[in-house]
């Protein structure tokens, strides 16, 4: 037990639901379950990669979990503390711990505000705030950890580029000196050429300062190249967890086997076999019975309708959601 | 499949006018596209991809604010060649949505969101083709059939946000093909969906052509993408060709610094080491158009660049063994890579 670190975060059941439809006041609106009963732990230091199509749930939850959204049931767990009903007042301590980055830099920077005061926003807002010193100290220094440099504070968004600008975005998390950080698809707005310099930064800063990441991405190679820990998400449930390597080496649930198989490879000559989806996404409002991807999957059985497959152990760490562990399953990974 | 051309691009050049003076942001283009070949044009934010397809379709500002230079020529159903340049707005008008035609990122901006699938693709229809309203909805039904949308008949009622993003996108390239397009534009098409509905519209999109013959230029930032659908390859960057080939050889031997930095600084989901390690990333970022650096534009990026050289001249189009490269010095880079 002393090998392993502690526990940062500790999601128990967690779920999110949002009313829709119905009248403003009535009664029997509908429940979307954008996070439906979501289980993990993740370790002090850990990278913990969140996947899934759009309406997958992952940014809600990562939202969720941060606590920038009141959950509408389970628990979350931060260094051990319930933070699940906690009020904006009793958040307030406990927000410079936890920061999210943002997906496009462009839109989560004010144009108006000069760099330096986007970077000090966080701290501005503790009660006490530090003193405005202390402040500019601290920006000067999260916007060096991040490649950029203290004359920088001076300047305004625009004046830099999109990759820069994410920089900025990163210093603007690091500033209160999280522990723990959910970046929500913070590469897929810039250019190609620019995204490895930015994942980069993350992992580097990462381990110098000891961070725990929730990374939240559709993009499989980049998560399978970084994260420690890989999550699976399909209409609002977790349908595998595993150690990265175990993910894309030996899948144990067919939405993986068919995410992992239509990533695309940038080599005209390899043919592998591609699993194409049947139908749509079914509809969060009504979602299929028993387990919500067999409507489009090709190993289904009668019996997955009848109830939702807990996720079970299949491996080391590795658990899957699928009532046919026994299936063999393709890995993208070529053949060593 | 390697029939005669039926696209021929030479020395296109775009330049814009604004406050700040003049810009060129496209400089130097050649090109062409023969029947049933797919056509990659690959770049980032400023490489002039998507302003290269828009000149083509000449849906670029008018002049003076932006200014087409160069030649493009079209040879269309009747087998007679057009310099598209040239034609009145109206003979343009004819030509687009019907020989050529287009199909862009975000489904949801292109469609009308307060008329019905089926009216908007009819529309196409009705215009090119002077179908009555019955007919056009009928061939409207047979598109959607086509590209794949269950229930097709009962789809022509239903409105854009009824819709999935993956099948407004079929919407879109149905509206695309209502006239049989012996050219089909489509700009990033499918990167705004997820990777599954991706591999679904790139399979619809190679079957289409396998059946009509149409030719595809694919404009994309993905070379994943590029690998599963595209013959050729363009790669621009800042406004320039800087490599062009057949896919194969472009994709498995780049020749360009820039085409061999971007193809090792993207992880591939086969090749995963699992590692953690760091990733090969280009250093600093994408130049502005309005102020390139001089010479090579990539020289202040790349790692063979080389002062009093690089940043001289820009280099000259180099062709060896049926590809095109701009790098003073690719032949060096290769011989130390082999």
């Amino acid at each position: 037990m002393m090998t392993k670190p502690p526990s940062i975060l500790e999601l128990q059941e967690l779920s999110k639901s949002f009313p829709v439809g119905g009248s403003l006041f009535g009664r029997n609106r509908l429940q979307v379950r954008a996070v439906d009963r979501v289980s993990f732990t993740v370790r002090q230091g850990e990278v913990l990669g969140l996947v899934g199509e759009s309406g997958s749930g992952k940014s809600t939850l990562g939202r969720t979990l941060l606590r920038l959204m009141r959950p509408t049931g389970g628990r979350v767990l931060f260094e051990g503390v319930d933070i699940t009903d906690l009020g904006r007042r009793q958040l307030k301590p406990i927000r410079p711990r936890l920061q999210f980055v943002f997906q496009d830099p462009a839109a989560s920077l004010n144009p108006r505000m000069t760099v330096g005061r986007i970077v000090a926003m966080p701290l501005r807002v503790q009660k006490p705030a530090p003193p405005a010193v202390e402040r500019a100290a601290r920006v000067a220094a999260a916007l060096e950890t991040v490649g950029l440099s203290a004359s920088h504070a001076e300047r305004f968004p625009h004046e830099f580029s999109g990759g820069q600008r994410q920089r900025i975005g990163i210093a603007r998390a690091l500033v209160t000196e999280p522990r723990l950080l959910v970046a929500d698809e913070p590469v897929s707005a810039l250019d190609v050429s620019v995204q490895a310099q930015i994942i980069n930064l993350l992992m580097e800063v990462k381990r110098r300062l000891d961070l725990t990441i929730v990374f939240i991405s559709h993009d499989l190679a980049v998560v399978g190249q970084i994260c420690d820990r890989v999550a699976v998400m399909y209409l609002g449930r977790i349908v595998e967890i595993a150690p990265a390597r175990a993910l894309f080496e030996t899948p144990r649930h067919p939405y993986t086997e068919a995410l992992l198989s239509a990533a695309p490879i940038p080599d005209p000559t390899l043919r592998r076999p591609r699993i194409l989806l049947k139908g749509e996404l079914p509809s969060p409002l009504s979602p299929p019975s028993g387990c919500a991807f067999r409507t489009r999957c090709r190993y289904a059985l009668p019996a997955c309708a009848e109830a939702v497959p807990p996720l079970q152990a299949v491996g080391e760490g590795h658990f899957s959601a699928c009532i046919r562990p026994e299936l063999a399953l393709a890995s993208p990974l070529a053949p060593a | 499949m390697t029939d005669a051309p039926i696209l021929e691009v030479r020395d296109l050049a775009v330049t814009f006018r604004g406050e700040g003076g003049a810009v060129t942001v496209v400089n130097d283009v050649s090109f062409s596209v023969r029947r049933g070949e797919t056509l990659a044009l690959v770049g980032e934010s400023g490489s002039g991809k998507s302003v290269t397809s828009l000149a083509v379709l000449r849906l670029l500002p008018p002049a003076p604010r932006c200014t087409i230079a160069g030649s493009v020529r079209f040879i269309g159903h009747d087998g007679r060649s057009r310099e598209l340049l040239q034609l009145d707005p109206e003979a343009m008008r004819a030509v687009r949505g019907d020989e050529i035609s287009m199909i862009f990122q975000e489904p949801m901006t292109s469609l009308n969101p307060v008329h019905r699938i089926g009216d908007q693709i009819a529309e196409a229809v009705t215009y090119h083709r002077g179908l009555g309203r019955k007919q056009a909805l009928a061939r409207a039904e047979e598109l959607l059939e086509l590209v794949g949308i269950p229930e097709p008949r009962r789809r022509l009622a239903a409105y854009p946000h009824h819709l999935s993003g993956g099948m407004r996108q079929r919407v879109m390239i149905a509206m695309a093909l209502a006239c049989d397009p012996s050219l089909l534009i489509a700009d990033e098409p499918t990167t705004a969906l997820d990777v599954t509905v991706q591999a679904g519209i790139i399979d619809l999109l190679k079957s289409l052509q396998a059946k009509t013959g149409m030719a595809i230029i694919f404009v994309t930032h993905n070379l994943g993408v590029v690998a599963e659908i595209a013959d050729s390859v363009m790669v621009m960057y800042a406004g320039r060709i800087v490599e062009r080939g057949d896919s194969v050889g472009l994709l498995q031997r780049p020749r360009m610094p820039y085409t061999q930095g971007l193809l090792r600084s993207v992880p591939r989901i086969d090749r995963l080491d699992f590692g953690g390690g760091v990733l090969p990333a280009i250093p600093g970022s994408v130049p502005d158009p309005g102020r390139l650096p001089p010479g090579c534009s990539f020289h202040p990026r790349c790692g063979h660049a080389r002062p009093g050289a690089c940043d001289a001249a820009v280099p000259a189009l180099e062709e060896a063994d049926g590809r095109v490269v701009r790098c003073l010095r690719w032949r060096e880079i290769e011989a130390a890579g082999a």
